[in-house]
């Protein structure tokens, strides 16, 4: 920003407006993040009040402890990596080219997100293990191997890239890269000067969070990993909730809280001056008819991926549920509508679908009004401060969920916040965890509305919130879809914490399947699989539903300009002509090397 | 430019208030039927049972207790049995609920050791076995259930490779057993540390780890879960079988036959699961009166009914478990189908809290 007073005055106002926006995500922040970690960290090691600091060197001095960091770490990098490289592929095809079923298709490639590690482990086991998918084909065995794990977390988290991503890129105006071309770049730079630039702030953000995700990740490793191996996530869990060494679990909290600090530090220095003011279009005019070879084949690789990583393990555990007692049918269906006198749940589990939705509602609503605050706070650019806000939102996809429920247990037990017995509990803690989601996806949209379109409304007298209304509320119309769909389906999986504030006699959908896993016998497994393709379902048409209304409106709507297509390109006088040059016939070069379909997951004890 | 400022921070401040007036009303929806006053006045009428994720009643029986006491229950479930003790420590001055179900024996001494429970005496102790009754001095705890955590083994494969199966802790390092056995990670499966527990009460102080390393000798394949082991390793489960599960030994319970076969159309002759009845280590579950409970008559009136005869005969079906009340018949499919444990091993819950974690530590270094 360029000296002067003028621009010193816009500087102060915006930083005002800024902390102004960021009074109730940051409250939000303290009471249920911030005040439960630390005191539950504090129990570990300030006891009976005096500080017992040794235990942090004690722990530390470990070597199985730096062990598992270690691996954490770098588990955490190569499925990060692994995702983008086998997602982003992914991103460009739903983002760019028009395919039948698309829609549908986006959803369910957010089903895995959503699904019970327990449940999802199970299907990668049943393909990777003994007498699996790679075993019959190739005699390969990958559980208990890294690979494994990896291949888990693509599958998780591919909808994290393929959604943030890809929500940014369907929205980029093609022609400025077409300008480019005009202009004599070839179309490898094209690409590289134009398009990667404007999307590199949504790829950092949909790593980070991969990274995250992984880096907590939890079920995975207990299911694919074998014994032998644990993430801090793991260790966590079993010094709170297991040996009940709290000293233990709290230096280990501080580590993974140090960890994850610096990697939202990285990612915030490097993305000092990423996100620049973009022309955002109308994603239906950006998509096409795959052309040429090229596309052909990226678009089949792309495809051929997506029904080996995500849609084999979903159709395992459908297939599951559907191979009752006396051959295929529907009987664990029935089975679950029947409010026997089983009083496991005290509701029949079909219940629990009702349940997961209220919650999964509330949930959404307090994501979005908190994430959609914090990151219309920090859009108003303002220096360094807010960039700590920025990651400080981060901090719970990196932390440990165990710690956030046991945090929750006692803490909010007292006015003002006597929340234990609230229902309120369980869709705070997930809104904790969907908050960032909101945050991610809104950010790269919100500061790429062209800040002139805000002064010229501005100048022309509307109001900011006329201004917010008429101008950014259409622009971001779209991510606000994208991260309301996200806020959702974290809440709809969401099993770590829940699992420790469930009320009573209201449990999710996640937490009914894990009570039916814990218990032997056909009937009670066989409802378990039909209740994790019940919340696949569930999840899939959530999301279309959600997404539907949302999806259309994305440029600011003028009379003059039906179906809201390409309104400025018709104002310069240019023919909004529907992107077909005869030219697209060699190879488009994919943004990332066609990696191979291999590997995929992540979580928490979600 | 002063007003601007001003006006955009209302902008954003009846945002706010929209957003929460939004939330306000997604209260409404969201408060549900059945569950009495939330915390705050002493709802009277209220016991709040605080347990794990296995307590399980049929709702007669619930309703049962209504009517003889006027008491309705509201239940907490928090995680398994070692997650749920530790909140409830945690919480203990300020605790969630009235009584508290499903301590169990490896689990008791870290429960009484932080004061959880207040002494009650209930009703029908007279008819409760005294060798279940680990805290007979203060009656802190009373037992409710037990159950034996055993091998398992898959009949069709000893039947079909001619074969007996194993009976004892010593048969499980025998040649011909040799990768057969999967059993649970004793640091995150609370079957796989009763299974250690059993090593150590067979074997001593000095002989469990020589018995381990002849076992892991011997192949035993180690998971994390019991759901791992039993529905994806074994190959005697419905779900282990469509899982092409590979082992047909596993460590599970004796209740996990009869288990195996509730809800089969025919009902078979026998279960397709047997116990290996020389491997099993008994575990108590217990009920306390929390300290600091709102409603302590409340709970001393759930701990007796739990003690009822309509309860402890409700209990095998929801949870897997045996009565401990003398005369408390099981149901047709348990005597059917189950296994009769004539000497499970045991060990004093002192002694399992003293030696725990040094076992642990010591069984991660020899098995994994």
């Amino acid at each position: 920003m360029e000296a002067g007073p003028a621009n010193r005055k816009a500087g102060r106002r915006r930083t005002a407006t800024g902390l102004a926006l960021a009074a109730l995500p940051l409250a939000f922040f303290a009471a249920f993040f911030a005040y439960p970690v630390a005191s539950i960290v504090g129990r570990g090691l300030h006891p009976g009040g005096h500080w017992r600091l040794g235990r942090i060197g004690d722990v530390l001095g470990d070597g199985s402890v730096r062990h598992v960091l270690w691996f954490t770490c770098w588990q955490a990098g190569a499925s990060t990596a692994l995702t983008l490289a086998v997602a982003l592929p992914g991103a460009y095809a739903f983002a760019r080219l028009d395919f039948p079923g698309k829609r549908l298709l986006r959803a369910v490639v957010t089903v895995p997100f959503v699904l019970p590690t327990v449940v999802a482990g199970s299907a990668f086991l049943a393909l990777l293990g003994q007498g699996g998918f790679t075993d019959s084909l190739f005699g390969v065995r990958l559980d208990t191997s890294v690979w494994a794990i990896l291949i888990a977390h693509v599958f998780f988290n591919y909808a994290v890239v393929v959604r943030t991503v890809g929500g940014l890129w369907a929205q980029l105006d093609p022609r400025q890269e077409e300008a480019a071309r005009m202009l004599g770049a070839g179309r490898l730079a094209a690409w590289r000067r134009v398009t990667l630039p404007a999307l590199a702030p949504s790829v950092a953000s949909a790593a980070v969070m991969v990274f995250l995700f992984t880096f907590t990740s939890f079920g995975v490793i207990q299911i694919l990993g074998g014994p032998t191996r644990a993430t801090l996530e793991v260790e966590i869990y079993r010094e709170t909730a297991e040996i009940f060494d709290l000293p233990t679990a709290a230096v280990l909290t501080l580590l993974q809280l140090v960890a994850v600090v610096a990697i939202l530090a990285v990612h915030a220095w490097t993305a000092r001056r990423r996100e620049s003011a973009l022309r955002l279009v109308d994603p239906a005019g950006t998509a096409h008819r795959p052309r040429g070879a090229g596309e052909r084949t990226l678009l089949a690789a792309v495809l051929g991926s997506i029904a080996l990583l995500i849609l084999l393990p979903l159709g395992v555990l459908a297939a599951r549920s559907l191979d009752g007692p006396n051959g295929y049918g529907f009987a664990f269906y029935r089975a679950l509508g029947s409010t026997s006198a089983d009083g496991t749940f005290l509701v029949s589990p079909l219940h629990t679908v009702w349940n997961s939705l209220r919650y999964a509602a509330a949930a959404t609503v307090i994501a979005l009004l908190v994430g959609g605050l914090a990151a219309a706070a920090l859009t108003r650019r303002s220096g360094r401060l807010m960039r700590g806000f920025d990651g400080l939102l981060m901090l719970p996809l990196g932390t440990s969920a165990v710690t956030v429920g046991f945090g929750f247990l006692i803490t909010l037990d007292k006015p003002p916040l006597d929340l234990r017995d609230s229902w309120l509990l369980v869709p705070l803690a997930q809104a904790l965890v969907g908050a960032p989601f909101v945050v991610r996806v809104m950010l790269p949209v919100l500061r790429a509305v062209d800040e002139r379109l805000r002064e010229a409304a501005a100048v022309l007298g509307a109001s900011p919130l006329r201004v917010w209304r008429e101008v950014e509320l259409p622009l971001v119309g779209r991510a606000l879809g994208i991260a309301a769909g996200f806020a959702f389906a974290v809440s709809l999986g969401e099993f770590g914490a829940t699992v420790f504030i469930a009320r009573p006699d209201s449990p999710t959908l996640p937490v009914a399947v894990s009570r039916l896993l814990g218990r032997a016998g056909e009937m009670n497994y066989g409802q378990a699989m039909a209740l994790s393709t019940i919340l696949m379902v569930v999840c899939a048409a959530s999301l279309l539903i959600l997404e539907y209304p949302l999806s259309g409106r994305t440029t600011p709507r003028r009379k003059d300009a039906p179906g809201g297509k390409d309104v400025r390109a018709a104002a310069q006088g240019l023919a909004p002509a529907p992107r077909a040059n005869a030219s697209r016939t060699a190879p488009e070069p994919s943004a990332v090397p066609e990696a191979p379909a291999a590997p995929a997951r992540s979580e928490s004890p979600r | 430019m002063k007003s601007t400022i001003r006006r955009r921070a209302v902008g954003a401040l009846v945002l706010a208030t929209a957003g929460a007036t939004v939330l306000a009303g997604c209260g409404g929806s969201g408060s549900d039927s059945g569950s009495g006053k939330a915390s705050g006045g002493k709802p009277s009428k209220t016991v709040t049972l605080v347990s794990h994720d296995s307590f399980a009643a049929s709702k007669s029986v619930m309703a049962e207790f209504t009517k003889e006491t006027g008491y309705t229950v509201k239940v907490l479930r928090g995680g398994d049995a070692g997650a749920a003790v530790n909140q409830a420590i945690l919480t203990k001055d300020h605790p969630r609920g009235d009584v508290f179900f499903g301590v169990d024996n490896t689990l008791l001494s870290r429960a009484l050791g932080n004061g959880l429970f207040d002494s009650y005496t209930a009703k029908g102790l007279d008819q409760v076995p005294a060798d279940v009754q680990l805290d007979a001095g203060k009656h802190r705890v009373t037992p409710i259930d037990s159950g034996d955590v055993c091998v398992n083994y898959d009949r069709a494969y000893f039947t079909s490779h001619h074969l007996a199966p194993p009976q004892t802790f010593a048969d499980l390092i025998k040649p011909q057993y040799k990768n057969l056995l999967v059993t649970e990670n004793v640091s995150t499966s609370s079957p796989g540390l009763a299974f250690l527990l059993g090593t150590a009460a067979t074997y001593g102080d000095a002989g469990w780890q020589a018995y381990w390393k002849k076992l892991k000798a011997n192949g035993v394949q180690v998971v994390d879960s019991w759901e791992q082991a039993y529905d994806s390793a074994f190959s005697g489960s419905a779900a282990g079988k469509k899982a092409k599960g590979d082992k047909p030994l596993v460590v599970s319970y004796a209740s996990s036959p009869p288990a195996e076969v509730v809800g089969v159309n025919p009902p078979p002759a026998q279960s397709p699961v047997g116990v290996a009845t020389g491997t099993c280590f008994r575990q108590i579950e217990f009920a306390g009166v929390l300290h600091g409970a709102k409603n302590p008559a409340g709970a001393e009136a759930f701990i007796d009914f739990m003690l009822s005869r309509t309860f402890q005969q409700d209990m095998p079906l929801q949870m897997y478990v045996d009565p401990v009340v003398k005369g408390a018949t099981e149901p047709e499919v348990f005597t059917k189908y189950g296994a009769k444990v004539p000497h499970p091993t045991t060990l004093a819950p002192d002694k399992i809290a003293a030696k725990r974690d040094d076992w642990v530590k010591s069984w991660n270094s020899i098995v994994l």
